[in-house]
């Protein structure tokens, strides 16, 4: 699905976002990724749909080279993946309705998206992936009226309706409480057992990484230094990750 | 600490001399005010044709009344606002700094809105008029070209006030530029938008009530008329039509902002 | 169609908001802009043929008549006067009708209401207007022309202000009810201090726009540097109507940048 082959990021300002890293991330996956802060989650994430540009090396994603790709095949590649974003990032004056439906608009011709044209089946779509989490009743409420919770699980129903073949959340619940932290979490899981949409997240908390991870990746300073399925992430191996031992606030309480 | 203050009260002098100075400037060269004996007469005249206005003129059956100049001076500025909404799009998408990253064309496109700004609307419709003739028309033109300076400088404004981090989401899906604005920065703008467009058209109203008087339509060529034969009880009604006119228009437009924010 | 809303009403979903408002609102639009097209004999024939002429005419506009800068030195300075002195006598007749249009300066209605129609009515008639107007009282010249600009000035600046004096802080004021003041003192102790600086902002922001304004009064004969517009486009010389757009254009951005500057040292 997913294929690092030596890619490295170096920033413009010269400092190191990613080295070497060559990783093979398979379809069905729940990929947690997980290190400090800085350590270069975020830049791993953005470069597989490219919001980053890697300087170095090659990505492949379901068989395309993202990295080389131009233009339109660009925009196909991207519109097989879906993304969630730490602060929800839907645009808060459009109704919740809307902003699933902008999860489409990589299938259309430009000139009906800007009269606004989304045939009857992506309406649907955007209703069945309200469903999916739980929110058909919001459809018609504007973004900024709902809970961060709520915004969060509508930039899920937004990569559901793009029919997505693989989803990456980078601290999808950081800014959100406990108990809405696994519902999230929940959904992301449901989606990736029931759907077998690949996920590749990005998390703080090593408990919630455990429990909803099939396979973890450890960075430390733009390199792998863990990667294995989640039995073998033990305590000393997230010490080892983190370059010390676990603190508390790295431990949120939602799984036990 | 001293020396600050005593630099505050030179600058200070400085800035009172300067203006000082202006107003000597301004005063001294201005002709005495004389009142011709005449004057007392117009003015006490177009007061009483404010009180007796010429009431036959507000309809005529064959035409050219107060109700159909008043008509062509909203058809005029309805027109040229309604341009102006369409032509002050790219401008405002160019200017805006965190939408257009190439700096020079941002560059570009502020300079010539301002440009466009400081160009008087009436000078404009005087150059339109020799290009296309006298007529509406032309004040249609000036009105629709000159109202893009304005327009294009507060839109642009607002979108760099937008929170881009939806478009961040949507590039992520697939989204092509113009597929991206549309979704994630339009939305945002698009009742500001038509709120700066009623204020422009509450604007606009005014400035089409002048055209006429260079002759690129509407009411002012009949008042120019009225004023130039001294009739006025027409002079009255016009500028009461005037008026009534702006001040509906100012009410009505006002009304419908409020609701839109 | 029925299928569909059947599925609407057993799975929860709420009915998507009616967008008839809308439709008919786009609708009325379209159907003002086609009348007034009407109304005015607008046709795209005419846009088409026009548009060549607009581009022949920018052609001899360029490039502008160097030599005529210095003859027409005189006519601008004129117009800055008038602008400098129209703005001073709107200003000096504003400051002391906002106060009276101020509602929580003077609580009578009957002061207020009153003083609020005479400068809603000001407001309503453009600069141009007031000149033609003017220009019938006391003749051609700059007299007519700083009148109109009083008036004008006195609209804008009016507006701005006692919208702002209803805002200001209630406290000082209480204070000078408290010693007892009269109304007068009352007034320039309690509220003045407290409006000086927005006062001075917005008569500057008035000064600017009176600054165009000027330059298109000569239009009706009430002075400045209008009136040359007229003489030299009737003779078809573009090449000094030119002259007159980039003198005009680079006095009013200066002036422009002047106070604004200005402006920002008060805030
Ligand atoms: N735009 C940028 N320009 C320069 N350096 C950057 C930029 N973005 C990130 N970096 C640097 O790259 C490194 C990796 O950053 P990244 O955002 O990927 O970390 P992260 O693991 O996501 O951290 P966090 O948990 O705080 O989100 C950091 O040292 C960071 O300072
Ligand atoms: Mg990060």
């Amino acid at each position: 699905m997913i294929e690092f082959k030596n890619v490295s990021k170096v920033y413009p300002n010269g400092t190191r976002g990613l080295k070497n890293i060559n990783v093979k991330i398979e379809k069905g996956e729940f990929v947690v990724v997980v290190g400090l802060s800085g350590a270069g989650k975020s830049t791993l994430l953005r470069s597989i749909n490219r919001l980053h540009e890697v300087s170095d090396g090659e990505i492949i994603v379901g068989g395309k080279s993202i990295t080389k790709a131009q233009g339109t095949d660009l925009y196909r590649i991207r519109r097989d993946i879906g993304m969630i974003f730490q602060h929800f990032n839907l645009v808060k004056r459009s109704s919740v309705m809307r902003n699933v439906l902008s999860g489409r608009v990589g299938y259309h011709a430009t000139w009906k998206m800007v009269l606004g044209l989304f045939p009857k089946k992506d309406k649907e779509l955007a209703i069945q992936a309200l469903k999916r989490v739980n929110m058909p009743e919001k459809a018609y409420m504007r973004a900024d009226q709902l809970s961060g919770g709520q915004q969060q699980r509508v930039s899920i129903a937004r990569a559901l309706a793009q029919e997505a073949k693989l989803i990456l959340a980078d601290e999808p619940v950081a800014s959100l409480d406990p108990l809405t932290t696994k519902q999230v979490m929940d959904d992301l899981q449901h989606i990736n057992q029931e759907l077998g949409i690949t996920m590749v997240v990005n998390l703080h908390f090593i408990d919630v990484a455990r429990k909803y991870a099939t396979r973890i990746i450890g960075l430390k300073q733009g390199e792998v230094v863990f990667d294995g399925p989640v039995e073998n992430a033990t305590d000393e191996m997230f010490a080892e990750i983190y370059g010390r031992p676990l603190e508390e606030d790295e431990i949120m309480g939602v799984a036990r | 600490m001293k020396r600050d203050k005593s630099l505050l009260i030179i600058r200070r002098v400085l800035v009172v001399i300067a203006v000082l100075a202006v107003y000597i400037w301004a005063f001294s060269g201005l002709p005495v005010l004389q009142f011709k004996e005449t004057s007392m007469e117009v003015i006490s005249s177009i007061f009483s044709g404010l009180l007796q206005p010429d009431w036959t003129y507000v309809y005529d059956p064959k035409g050219e009344d107060l109700l159909r100049g008043l008509l062509d001076t909203l058809a005029i500025a309805l027109l040229g606002t309604f341009i102006a909404s369409f032509l002050c799009i790219p401008f405002s998408f160019m200017a805006a700094r965190n939408i257009m990253k190439n700096k020079a064309i941002v560059g570009t496109n502020k300079f010539i809105l301002s440009f466009i700004r400081v160009f008087p609307d009436i000078v404009l419709a005087l150059l339109f008029i020799k290009a296309v003739g006298p007529g509406a028309f032309s004040g249609v033109l000036a009105l629709g070209i000159g109202a893009v300076g304005m327009l294009g400088k507060l839109i642009s404004e607002d979108m760099e006030g937008v929170d881009l981090s939806a478009r961040e989401a949507l590039v992520a899906t697939g989204a092509n530029p113009v597929k991206t604005l549309m979704f994630a920065v339009i939305p945002q703008v698009l009742p500001n938008f038509f709120s700066f467009v009623l204020y422009r058209f509450e604007i606009n109203v005014r400035a089409a009530t002048i055209l006429g008087i260079i002759g690129a339509g509407g009411i002012g060529t009949p008042l120019i008329f009225a004023l130039s034969v001294r009739d006025w009880e027409r002079v009255g009604i016009i500028l009461l039509g005037i008026i009534v006119m702006v001040t509906m228009i100012d009410i009505i437009s006002g009304k419908i902002r409020a609701r839109l924010t | 169609m029925r299928t569909a809303e059947l599925k609407n009403q057993t799975t929860g979903m709420p009915a998507p908001p009616k967008k008839t408002k809308q439709h008919i609102t786009v609708l009325l639009v379209l159907l003002l802009v086609m009348a007034s097209g009407w109304q005015i004999g607008f046709s795209l024939e005419e846009l088409m043929s026009g548009l060549p002429n607009m581009w022949d005419l920018i052609v001899q506009l360029i490039p502008p008549n160097w030599g005529y800068f210095s003859q027409i030195t005189v006519p601008i300075l004129e117009t800055i006067r008038m602008a400098v002195v129209g703005t001073t006598i709107g200003g000096l007749l504003a400051a002391p009708l906002s106060m009276l249009a101020a509602r929580n300066v003077i609580h009578t209605s009957w002061v207020t209401i009153p003083c609020r129609f005479i400068l809603n009515l000001i407001r309503t008639l453009p600069e141009l207007l007031l000149a033609a107007i003017f220009v019938a009282i006391f003749g051609i010249g700059p007299i007519p022309g700083i009148f109109a600009l009083a008036l004008f000035s006195l609209g804008i600046i009016a507006k701005l202000f006692y919208e702002s004096i209803e805002s200001i802080d209630p406290g000082p004021m209480e204070a000078m009810t408290a010693v007892g003041a009269n109304k007068i003192k009352w007034i320039v102790f309690g509220v003045v201090p407290q409006v000086t600086s927005t006062f001075v902002s917005f008569f500057l922001y008035a000064f600017e726009i009176n600054v165009r304004a000027a330059a298109v009064l000569g239009l009706v004969g009430a002075g400045g540097i209008g009136l040359y517009y007229e003489q030299t486009l009737g003779f078809f010389e573009y090449d000094k109507t030119a002259s007159l757009i980039v003198y005009t254009l680079a006095v009013v951005l200066i002036i422009d940048y002047v106070s604004t500057v200005a402006r920002e040292k008060l805030t």
